[in-house]
Formats: C-alpha cells, sequence, structure tokens
C-alpha cells in the first residue's frame, strides 16, 4: 500500500526528534508571544520559551484542558488575528458552550494532508472518488476527509449524513471507491444493500475509512463482508484538527500518529506522569504543526496506550491504540460527542429537575439515547396530550444543544438517584469494547 | 358546577398501581369513578373519589405527583341513545372534549359522565340547553 510522505512517516526517530523539537520550540514561541492564556501558564510554571531545546523538554510545559478552551470562549486560546483565520469548527462543550476551534490556510493544510496520508494508506490515489458521509458543518468529520481527498487529488463526493436510498443511489451511479462515514453507520449502509438486494457487483467501494465513534472488529468484519470493501480505522478531534490525527494502515494494527503535525503522550491521569510505551493511559498532544490553536499538551481524555516499535507497513511513527474509554464521563453517541452535563443544562433550562438517568444503547446498529426524567408538579397535567407537548419541547431542547436526538421518557418523582453525591446517571448498554 | 378530578402520574410499571390505590384504601378513601390513559412509558391515573382533598394529601405525601382539575359531571338517561344525544348537544356548540369516562349508577336507569372538556362554561350551557342534569361535587362525591 502506498505512504504519502515517506521521508516523515518512515523517517528513522532521530530524524522525527529534530523535525519536532524545531517544530515545538516554534509553537511554543508562537503561544507564548500571542496567547495571553499560555503566557500567564508558562511564567506561573516557571518556564520560557527558550527552555524548550528538545522535544524531551516538552514534559517541561504544563497541560491544556478542554475547559480551558470554554474558560476563553469563543477565541481567547487563538494566537492569530481574525484576518488570518480561514475556518472554525466547533464540538460539544461540558456544558451550554461550544468548544471552537479555529485554522489558518496552512492549519488546513496540514490537516488535509493529514486526512490525505490516511486515504493513501487504504491504497488510494489521485483516481479515488471518495464519498464523504460524515455531517458537514461544526462537526469536523464531513470537511476533514473532504478537504483530505481533494488535497490528495482524489475527487470528493460531499454527500453528508442521511438518506440512505441516496447513498446507496450514488454509489452505483458515481462510481464512489472509498467511503468515509461512523462505522455505524457504514454497517447501516451494508445492511440496507443486503436488505435492498443491491448486488455487491454494482458497487466500485473497496476501502472505507471509519471512525469518530468506538467500534468493535466484530463490525469491522460485518462492514467489510457487506459492503465488500476492507476497512481502516482513523481518530481526530476538532480540538487537534479533526480526522486524521492518526489512522489505521494495512496491516490494523494500531493507528499511525501522525507525529510531525501531532506530537502524543500518554499520561497517568491521576499522577501526570508520562507513561511508557504499551500503558494504557490518557492520551495528550500538542499541536506542533499547527498555528491558530497552538494547543500546549491537550489533554483528549481518551484512554489509550503506544507503541513506537516499527510497523510491517514501512512506516516508523508511533502507533495508538484503538481508545477504550475515556477518563471523563464523555458519551459518543453517532460520533457525536455528548456529556451528561450538558443534559442536566438543558433540564434546567427548562425547569425540570435535575434528577435523570441517561441509557445508551445500540439498537440496529445505531446508537440510541434515552433520558429519564423525572415528572414534576409544574410540568404535570391530566391530559395526555399536554405531556406529550412537553416531552417534544424537552426533545427540542436537547437536539439543539446535543446535535443528536435524545427520547424523553418521563418516570415518576422520587425514583431516579437524586445529585448530592455520586449518582450514576450513565448506563451503556452497547457492548463496543 | 364543577367537581374535582385527581390525576396522578403513574409509570408503567408492573403492580404501581396496586401500590397508588392502596394508599387511598389504607386513608379510607372511596373511588367513585375512575379511568386511565395510558401512553408507551406512562399513565395519567384519574379518580373522582369521596374526599378528593384528602386523597391529594396522602398521595403527595407518598411522593406521588397529583393535580386537581375541573370536570363535569353529567347525569344522562340510562337508556339507549342517552349518551348519543348529550354529545352530540356538546359538539354541535363545538366545544373539544380532551377526555371523558362514564359509569352506571345504583339508581336505576341513571349513568354519569365525567367529561374534560376545553371550555367548561360553554360546555355547562350546552349541556343545561339540551336539559341535562349538571351535578356539583356533594352529590358526586357522595353517589
Amino acid at each position: 500500500m502506498g505512504i504519502l510522505k515517506p521521508e516523515v512517516e518512515c523517517a528513522s526517530r532521530s530524524e522525527m526528534k529534530a523535525l519536532q523539537t524545531e517544530r515545538l520550540k516554534k509553537m511554543v514561541k508562537n503561544a507564548y508571544d500571542n496567547v495571553p492564556f499560555y503566557k500567564q501558564k508558562l511564567d506561573e510554571a516557571g518556564v520560557s520559551p527558550d527552555d524548550i531545546k528538545s522535544i524531551d523538554d516538552i514534559v517541561k510545559l504544563p497541560f491544556t484542558l478542554k475547559t480551558d478552551l470554554r474558560d476563553n470562549y469563543p477565541y481567547g486560546l487563538f494566537a492569530v488575528p481574525n484576518s488570518e483565520l480561514v475556518r472554525v469548527h466547533a464540538s460539544s462543550g461540558t456544558t451550554g458552550k461550544q468548544t471552537v476551534v479555529g485554522y489558518t490556510k496552512n492549519d488546513i493544510d496540514v490537516w488535509a494532508e493529514s486526512a490525505a496520508r490516511a486515504i493513501v494508506a487504504t491504497g488510494g490515489s489521485k483516481d479515488d472518488i471518495v464519498h464523504v458521509s460524515y455531517g458537514y458543518g461544526l462537526f469536523t468529520g464531513g470537511l476533514g476527509l473532504h478537504y483530505g481527498a481533494e488535497w490528495l487529488g482524489a475527487t470528493a463526493i460531499p454527500v453528508s449524513t442521511g438518506n440512505t436510498a441516496r447513498q446507496l443511489q450514488i454509489f452505483q451511479d458515481f462510481g464512489s471507491t472509498v467511503l468515509c462515514c461512523t462505522p455505524s453507520y457504514a454497517l447501516y449502509l451494508g445492511e440496507y444493500r443486503r436488505d435492498n438486494n443491491i448486488p455487491l457487483e454494482n458497487l466500485k467501494l473497496r476501502a472505507g475509512i471509519f471512525g469518530a465513534e468506538p467500534w468493535t472488529d466484530e463490525m469491522r468484519k460485518q462492514i467489510e463482508e457487506l459492503l465488500g470493501i476492507e476497512a481502516y480505522d482513523i481518530y481526530g478531534l476538532s480540538e487537534i484538527a479533526g480526522p486524521g490525527v492518526s489512522f489505521d494502515c494495512e496491516c490494523h494494527n494500531g493507528m499511525h500518529v501522525n507525529e510531525d503535525y501531532f506530537y502524543p503522550e500518554v499520561i497517568d491521569p491521576e499522577t501526570l506522569e508520562v507513561l511508557p510505551d504499551g500503558e494504557v493511559g490518557e492520551l495528550v498532544f500538542t499541536c506542533i504543526g499547527k498555528e491558530a490553536l497552538p494547543l500546549i499538551r491537550y489533554r483528549t481524555r481518551d484512554l489509550c496506550s503506544l507503541t513506537h516499535e516499527k510497523c510491517a507497513c514501512g512506516r516508523t511513527t508511533v502507533r495508538m491504540s484503538k481508545p477504550v474509554g475515556r477518563s471523563d464521563d464523555m458519551l459518543i453517541i453517532r460520533g457525536v460527542n455528548v456529556f451528561p452535563s450538558q443534559i442536566e443544562h438543558v433540564l434546567l433550562s427548562q425547569g425540570m429537575q435535575p434528577n435523570y438517568i441517561i441509557t445508551v444503547d445500540r439498537v440496529n446498529n445505531l446508537d440510541t439515547l434515552t433520558v429519564d426524567v423525572e415528572m414534576s408538579a409544574e410540568t404535570f397535567s391530566d391530559t395526555v396530550k399536554d405531556l406529550e407537548t412537553a416531552r417534544k419541547k424537552l426533545e427540542g431542547a436537547m437536539q439543539s444543544t446535543l446535535n443528536v436526538h435524545a427520547s424523553i421518557r418521563f418516570v415518576e418523582y422520587g425514583s431516579l438517584p437524586r445529585s448530592e453525591g455520586k449518582a450514576k446517571r450513565v448506563i451503556d448498554k452497547r457492548k463496543i469494547k | 358546577m364543577y367537581i374535582k378530578q385527581l390525576s396522578v402520574f403513574v409509570e408503567n410499571k408492573d403492580g404501581r398501581l396496586a401500590e397508588i390505590t392502596t394508599i387511598i384504601a389504607n386513608a379510607g378513601i372511596d373511588i367513585r369513578a375512575l379511568s386511565i390513559a395510558d401512553t408507551t412509558d406512562f399513565g395519567i391515573l384519574r379518580l373522582v373519589v369521596d374526599k378528593p382533598y384528602d386523597a391529594e394529601k396522602v398521595l403527595k405525601d407518598a411522593g406521588l405527583t397529583v393535580s386537581l382539575t375541573d370536570v363535569i359531571a353529567v347525569g344522562i338517561p340510562d337508556r339507549p341513545g342517552g349518551f348519543a344525544e348529550t354529545i352530540t348537544a356538546v359538539a354541535d356548540k363545538e366545544v373539544g372534549v380532551e377526555y371523558m369516562y362514564a359509569f352506571i349508577s345504583r339508581e336505576h336507569d341513571r349513568a354519569y359522565l365525567i367529561m374534560r372538556v376545553a371550555d367548561n362554561e360553554k360546555a355547562i350551557s350546552a349541556l343545561e340547553a339540551h336539559g341535562c342534569d349538571i351535578l356539583d361535587g356533594e352529590s358526586v362525591y357522595s353517589i
């Protein structure tokens, strides 16, 4: 299979470290000089940009948290003026506010190249027709793979999500060769093909790049059979760039991190000590190749391990395991990040009690989110019509905040655990680990 | 002219209805009429009892979500067409019925309707014009 940039992706460790050192020095200086938050943070930690002489000095730098983005909402951590920005994206915050990220022209190029490396790793080239069924919009999925395909010179089809019948029609009529979407949607598309008796011969698909949510090897096999493709994993998060931070090669033995742009570390989430290869801990990234949002040691909350062993594919870049969980309570529902605190926020804003239970399940391969909410005297009515109206209103408010559908189920007052102490509010019935 | 109906929020759980009505029974409250509106997840138990305020208190004390609603109780003749004629009179005045339930009394040839309508006054004037017997609370609670 192909390798887009062998001089980087197959570089020796010393070559890679030299490149990372050069980029880290530059980005720390950029952050220190242009982001008051980082100037203060580094000053408090007693670190000056001049103290960074090697990539190994990264451990001297303080961590950045998702709450830092919220506290500096929307543009407070940007290192460039508006005139240099060419794009913003946003993802779920932990409360009402979104996490906003920005890109310079160069950042978009870095990101697109990263996504292009993932496409090339599937055997992709400019001859491919890349069918993007991730959502387009503030979510980075759609535009991330779209720009990756264009960067490579392949043909991007911006289909976005939904309208499954049309997706299958486009597969057949436009000759899509690479599918990009969430694994659960890929499975759904595959089942739709089978159930509608569309022969695999009608499809030109050869590969799929799937990410934004956890999936199992079992799902991989099902998707591969139902769509007649080889399935590849991709990882990313908007704070660091978007999809393409790391990606699967044909060996399917961990995801190669584009570490010349996104420097990874795995830490113990309690002691914050950096862990050696093979040990599971919290994944941390430093955006050494980016200008607009130069995040230093950003704690992703994803739990995984790293390995620096050379891969059979020829790449020498560090590989990360599939995330095995989270060190916070974030849920991923159909590729959308949802925090229980957002749900609580909506309930309170709608005059409901903050007593709730979130149940996540996977029905016919699609994630479902149900929120049990206690009935209150204020909301209760003697007519079903009024209660249905209240339920729909709450579902509407959830949808607009979470960007994913949540079914509301009213339960009796007093039947759910109270908010004092550590109430268990999330039941995840999906078996994806 | 109205009577008080209790509405109780009830989750769809086995035995829940038994538990709730036992609370009322233990307080010595007598049920005159009842109906249940059910949805997939929950139901609304609607009750007409002899002591509505006492019933409201014991149910609230038990942690239940309860409301008292003004509904209309109508006495109608218990014969073929008795109900149809009454409801036609209401429909003719374009008064929407949210829900209703009926029961027959111990008295011969008499039945009662409990009606929850969109516009109480309009419904009552339509019923009175039709010659219906609108019952007050005391007479219903003591049926």
